[in-house]
């Protein structure tokens, strides 16, 4: 998988008077993970509602496999091959691990027919355990989602998230709220991850980010300040002053 | 409302004893009501509990399975049963024929109410049903030449009804019970239906987390519109009932108090579960029936115990039943 799978035109965004996001032009190319970073307040999480069709930009237009996503609905992104996980949890809590992802997997397929008996589409339970393994839960199959822990939660999402096999896979936050071993459960996963898919990564943490990355990119005050390879992020002086010295690797 | 979704025992049938009645729960519901009228203490009162428990089933899929609280309910099991009135008095179309239309007529209807509510959430879609449905009322009593106005719809009385050659009398409760009955057994098997099939998940996931099912590729709003017009279908037929079994229509049953007893009826049986309706309607109807005798103020005494539901026991009759048969484990 190589080439441009993104682009993203001149993307701007108002809320009333408040500029949130002005002429953001980036591209991401195929199968590689990039990271998206930021100060509060950057416009990250305006810029990833935009890419995954919860938000509709102001102005500029995004491309996805030459194709323009512009006036398409949200729940339509998914079946294009984009797919997100959210910053604070997103899950079906009232339903069994299984089924959080296996109603995801349904979407692709079907959604309006009242004939079809859904406990017979077993292609479904195959695909949702194959990404409940890709996280780790296949042990927790049966249990209902909200009894999961926080970080248990999060791989779930990404699980739901992966169940599409999304060609372009957005995580808000993955590790948000996490404590360190949970963190670095949830590394690893996106490393094994990152191997294999389109990967774009809204992060807090600069240390995992940097690590974890191929590519960066900046936002500050809704502008892009920087784009580029980790190690020429980490040395950006512009970078720098923004971002990397507010406090210890946390932005 | 906690517990673990029909669609998981659905998925994974498992050789429990509450699967076992997960699976056939259809059949065993129609089992139940084929002796309900030996256990009630009127043949009347099971022909309402019949009536009523289809209503309120059609209202569960929306309100229980789908989490969407409207307060209008009433607006399609009177327009069942008004169609149904209209088309045997008015256009002497059989009473075969006459219902099938009105059900067609009310999710009409139900598309009309829906394409507006489904727009709202929350406490917004609760008055906007309530007050389309309202609507629905005041139309019913304006159109006096077509519905009979205040004094409810009359003059299409079905008492001989030909069944296949046989000739029944309709007048006969038992008769009438049973045919009745039929018609409540179709309900059933029809939602049942609905909520084994892929759509069935489409809905849990929009009341679990409307947010999350967009994000996973559902268009949300057209889900809630489908659901409310499978909803208002069902309700509907239990208006048709309703209408054959009185041989007229009350304007009342438009009217935003019936609306509250569907909701109280869900309620006192259990949201969410499959058979709670009928129960929640038999209890209702019992409680109105017994206390009633002795006092006037009956609506008190259902209220006070409306009230102590809601707060101990949120699961209805039928569902903390069900949970106490297998705690844990998915329910009926």
């Amino acid at each position: 998988m190589t080439g441009e799978l993104l682009r993203a035109e001149g993307i701007g965004k108002r809320f009333g008077g408040f500029v949130a996001l002005e002429g953001i032009t980036v591209s991401f190319a195929a199968g590689q993970l990039t990271s998206i970073i930021g100060p509060n307040g950057a416009g990250k999480s305006t810029f990833f509602n935009i890419l995954s069709g919860a938000l509709t930009p102001t102005s500029g237009k995004l491309h996805f496999k030459g194709r323009e996503l512009n006036g398409l609905p949200q729940h339509r992104f998914v079946h294009q091959g984009i797919s997100r996980s959210y910053q604070i949890t997103n899950i079906f809590p009232d339903l069994s691990v299984h089924e959080n992802v296996r109603v995801a997997a349904q979407a692709l397929i079907v959604s309006y027919d009242i004939w079809r008996n859904r406990a017979r589409m077993v292609e479904l339970d195959a695909r949702a355990d194959a990404a409940l393994d890709a996280v780790g839960l296949l042990a927790r199959r049966s249990g209902l989602a909200k009894f999961l822990s926080h970080g248990q939660q999060r791989a779930l999402e990404i699980a739901v998230a992966l169940v599409s096999e999304p060609e372009l896979l957005l995580l808000d936050e993955p590790t948000a709220g996490m404590g360190p071993e949970e963190t670095k459960d949830m590394v690893a996963l996106l490393e094994r991850l990152a191997d294999k898919r389109t990967v774009l990564l809204v992060e807090h943490k600069m240390k995992m980010v940097l690590g974890l990355s191929k590519r960066v990119v900046v936002l500050h005050h809704g502008r892009l300040l920087a784009d580029g390879a980790p190690d020429e992020i980490r040395s950006n002086p512009e970078v720098r002053r923004v971002y990397l010295g507010q406090s210890e690797g946390y932005g | 409302m906690t517990g673990p979704s029909s669609g998981e025992a659905v998925a994974k049938p498992a050789s429990s004893g509450l699967a076992w009645l997960l699976d056939h729960r259809v059949l065993l519901s129609i089992a139940v009501l084929a002796v309900l009228p030996w256990l009630l203490p009127s043949k009347a009162l099971a022909v309402n509990v019949l009536i009523y428990g289809v209503v309120v089933m059609g209202y569960n899929l929306l309100f229980g399975y789908t989490g969407l609280l409207s307060f209008g309910q009433a607006a399609f099991f009177g327009s069942g049963a008004y169609f149904t009135g209209i088309a045997i008095g008015r256009y002497g179309v059989p009473w075969f024929a006459a219902v099938p239309i009105a059900v067609l007529l009310s999710t009409c209807l139900a598309a009309a109410i829906g394409i507006v509510s489904t727009r709202t959430r929350g406490i917004y879609f609760s008055m906007v049903t309530l007050a389309l449905a309202q609507l629905v009322y005041y139309v019913a009593l304006q159109a006096a030449s077509f519905t009979g106005g205040e004094n409810g719809l009359r003059g299409f009385t079905v008492d001989r009804i030909n069944l296949f050659g046989l000739q029944v009398n309709f007048l006969d409760p038992i008769n009438k019970y049973y045919v009745l009955m039929a018609f409540a057994a179709l309900a059933m098997w029809f939602q049942s239906r609905i909520l084994n099939s892929p759509f069935g998940a489409v809905i849990e996931a929009v009341r679990e987390n409307e947010q999350r099912a967009r994000a996973c590729g559902y268009d949300v709003e057209r889900s809630k519109l489908v659901v409310f017009m499978l909803s208002g279908a069902i309700s509907s037929l239990g208006g048709c009932m309703l209408a054959l079994h009185l041989s007229i229509v009350p304007l009342d049953i438009l009217h935003y108090q019936t609306s509250g007893m569907i909701v109280m009826m869900v309620l006192l049986g259990g949201a969410r579960s499959f058979f709670g309706p009928f129960v929640g309607a038999a209890s209702f109807l019992i409680l109105e029936d017994v206390i009633s005798l002795w006092t006037p103020h009956w609506q008190i005494f259902v209220g006070a115990i409306f009230v102590l539901f809601v707060l101990f026991l949120p699961k209805g009759i039928w569902g903390t039943l069900l949970d106490a048969l297998d705690s844990g484990k998915a329910r009926r």
